[in-house]
């Protein structure tokens, strides 16, 4: 009988060496004579293990990590098709503690199934939901969604029930369902990580969207920085007509769902969701005025359900187990779990689906083992290049929408990003405004202007010009961009920038660093 | 803004690159709202999107060449030059950033002696940033003709580099 063997496919474990690893694998079994079964599966998000091998044996799937084509012979020699010791051998897989410790109910799949097979997905508890859905009437979907207390992961936090019981409550008409996949925010990959790894998680969420709503065609918007994930999800797609879980008679019931990716072209101000709309009609990426919402007339005009990738990958498990489940974990306001991703300066990068209610401190110590530096964590910055930059006093605050909120940060779309006390947190603050300028749409002028005005006041500042009144007027420009934006990229610039100067001042009066002179 | 269409528009497309645009728009020409997806198969085939398949495009899908040319200058991934033959991204995000990506992105534009949005006098290398590769725990990432790699260190970049040029 041959051994099955997985060596991710994912695009950071191909990033830190997997191919060679796969290929070396497989030559030494050949070389061997021996019969193994390699698949090649998503990554389990403990990337500072990558590329993590396992092996399936009666007792559980055995991990071993990080392993280099070159400890490939050692391993064969040690008997690891057999789960036997070795140095880089971690024991069974679901009992590394920081796997074990998780709560992976999105990610229950990633890194377990091979991504593009229906019938491994079914064999994991995939489309339970979706038959479930289709033995629901649409308000029924709608109200499990609703009252599980699922809130957009993109970044906005929107309860997705009501939502979609907006785009229900349309007449009937064309309606729409558009992933948003542009995950732009420099420190999150979770939406990349669940489509490279579990691709059929998303795309049953579509399809029981399109159910509650009466969509009958879907669209996933993937950044092309991704390519990794647009074949994953092109791959599953195919798979999921052929099996008969998309195209005009979903599953035998008569119900039509469809889907297509379609991908961006490099502008962060797409990942907004009427700049995706637009982006998604073949046009430039600028910001549509609301209203009215996309939910009443989004996608070619047609009401439209907006999601990003987590809150539609969810879906499943909500349908699958009921509104209650879901809602049981998590704190106040924030039901469920969150994929936090641990970025940056970090020893133990990665992804870690927990509960909502951990504390920052947990996260950057018991999961990341602080920075890669060795040196201490100064500031992290949560919630993408929008986000407050946090420092150690904050740390203690619970990782949910509103305890973040009250001390004037965000959650975004999870994404927690770590920088030694090297950082030059004025140059972080510039470049938040640089940022801006860059990724401008260009239709209101706070945003258009004041971004590139922020980039020189703060230029001023750091060469001690005037640096009183230029700081009092980097702190009225922030204001005018917070209120006066169409939409979060202006308005949520000045998060970062003020959150640097409230805790970090020091770095604004003692001129820039070495470090941060490179010119751009 | 850069300069504004070419309303002189001296060239013209070649035979074979007036043929490689006529099959992108045939691709997508039953799709709504097709003009992304038509300028990426553009690209895809040639390299980048000339400025003469502007007219072309824009006759062809019934739409104004100021829209057309307004798309392909909004979105960073278009490029209206061909490029080297390898084309090499630097994240310059934050995650990055908290590598210090500056230093690697000095090295890089000091080794190839170009500076972003430029190609090597030889015609091997296109250098450009990118915000964000979404490998933001392995920081610092580069991309290097859509392969990824991660905790790149300026002797890493060296090595990678080696690979490309024996690749050649």
């Amino acid at each position: 009988m041959s051994v099955t063997v997985y060596v991710p496919a994912d695009a950071t474990a191909l990033s830190l060496g997997a191919q060679p690893v796969a290929d070396a694998i497989a030559a030494e079994a050949g070389k061997r004579g021996l019969q193994i079964r390699l698949v090649r599966n998503g990554s389990r998000g403990l990337f500072w293990l990558e590329p993590l091998v396992e092996v399936a044996t009666a007792a559980g799937r055995h991990a071993y990590g990080p392993v280099a084509a070159a400890d490939v012979p050692g391993l064969f020699e040690a008997g690891f098709l057999e789960g036997r010791a070795h140095p880089l051998h971690l024991g069974l897989t679901e009992e590394i503690p920081a796997l074990k410790s998780q709560q992976r109910l999105t990610f229950a799949r990633v890194g377990v199934v091979n991504p593009g097979s229906v019938e491994d997905y079914v064999a994991h508890q995939g489309y339970v939901g979706l038959r479930r859905a289709l033995a629901m009437a649409p308000a029924e979907i709608v109200a499990a969604v609703t009252q599980s207390g699922l809130r957009g992961r993109g970044g906005a936090a929107f309860p997705t029930g009501i939502k979609w019981q907006t785009v229900l409550d349309q007449p009937p008409q064309q309606k729409y369902v558009a992933c948003n996949a542009d995950e732009g925010d420099s420190g999150t990959f979770a939406d990349r990580l669940l489509m490279e790894g579990d691709p059929l998680a998303l795309i049953e969420g579509m399809t029981i969207a399109g159910l509650a709503v009466g969509a009958t065609q879907g669209f996933i918007y993937l950044r092309v920085e991704y390519p990794h994930a647009h074949r994953a999800l092109n791959r599953a797609i195919q798979a999921a007509r052929e099996a008969g879980y998309l195209g005009s008679n979903v599953l035998g019931s008569g119900r039509s769902f469809d889907l297509e990716v379609r991908l961006g072209a490099g502008a962060y101000i797409c990942g907004e969701e009427t700049s995706m709309l637009e982006s998604l009609e073949g046009r430039r990426g600028e910001v549509r005025v609301r209203p009215p919402l996309p939910a009443v007339k989004g996608l070619f005009g047609r009401p439209t359900i907006v999601n990003n990738v987590i809150s539609l990958a969810s879906v499943p498990t909500i349908l699958q187990h009921g509104a209650a489940f879901y809602r049981d974990f998590g704190s106040g306001k924030s039901r469920g779990t969150i994929p936090l991703q641990l970025a940056g300066n970090v020893k133990r990068g990665g992804l870690f689906e927990r509960a909502f209610g951990l504390t920052l401190r947990e996260l950057l110590y018991d999961y990341g083992g602080g920075t890669a530096s060795g040196r201490p964590i100064r500031a992290v910055q949560v919630g993408g290049p929008l986000g407050a930059y946090m420092p150690e006093s904050q740390f203690d605050t619970a990782i949910d929408y509103e305890a973040l909120s009250d001390i004037g940060a965000l959650l975004g779309h999870g994404g927690v990003v770590v920088f030694d006390d090297t950082v030059d947190m004025a140059g972080m603050a510039r470049y938040a405004m640089e940022f801006c300028a860059k990724e401008s749409c260009g239709k209101c002028t706070p945003c258009r202007i004041g971004s590139t005005r922020g980039v020189e006041l703060l230029d001023r500042v750091m060469a001690n010009v005037e640096r009183e009144r230029n700081l009092q007027l980097v702190e009225e420009l922030c204001e005018t961009m917070l209120h006066g934006s169409l939409c979060g990229l202006g308005g949520m610039t000045p998060y970062p920038v003020q959150s640097a100067l409230k805790h970090f001042k020091e770095d604004f009066l003692a001129g820039p660093r070495p470090s941060s002179a490179v010119a751009q | 803004m850069k300069a504004a269409i070419s309303s002189s528009a001296p060239q013209t497309l070649s035979r074979a690159d007036r043929e490689q645009v006529d099959l992108a728009l045939a691709q997508y020409r039953d799709q709504p709202g097709p003009l992304l997806q038509v300028l990426h198969a553009v690209q895809e085939r040639l390299g980048h999107i000339p400025d003469a398949s502007i007219p072309v495009v824009a006759e062809f899908l019934n739409l104004s060449r100021a829209e057309v040319h307004g798309v392909v200058t909004f979105y960073h991934h278009f490029r209206r030059r061909p490029p080297g033959r390898h084309v090499v991204q630097l994240c310059q995000a934050e995650a990055c950033r908290a590598m210090h990506c500056e230093s690697l992105t000095a090295h890089v534009k000091r080794r190839l002696g170009i500076d972003f949005h430029e190609t090597t006098a030889d015609g091997r290398f296109t250098l450009e940033p990118v915000y964000c590769l979404g490998n933001c725990a392995c920081s610092p990432a580069v991309m290097i003709d859509g392969e990824l790699h991660g905790r790149v260190t300026p002797e890493g970049f060296d090595d990678l580099l080696a690979q490309q040029e024996a690749g050649k």
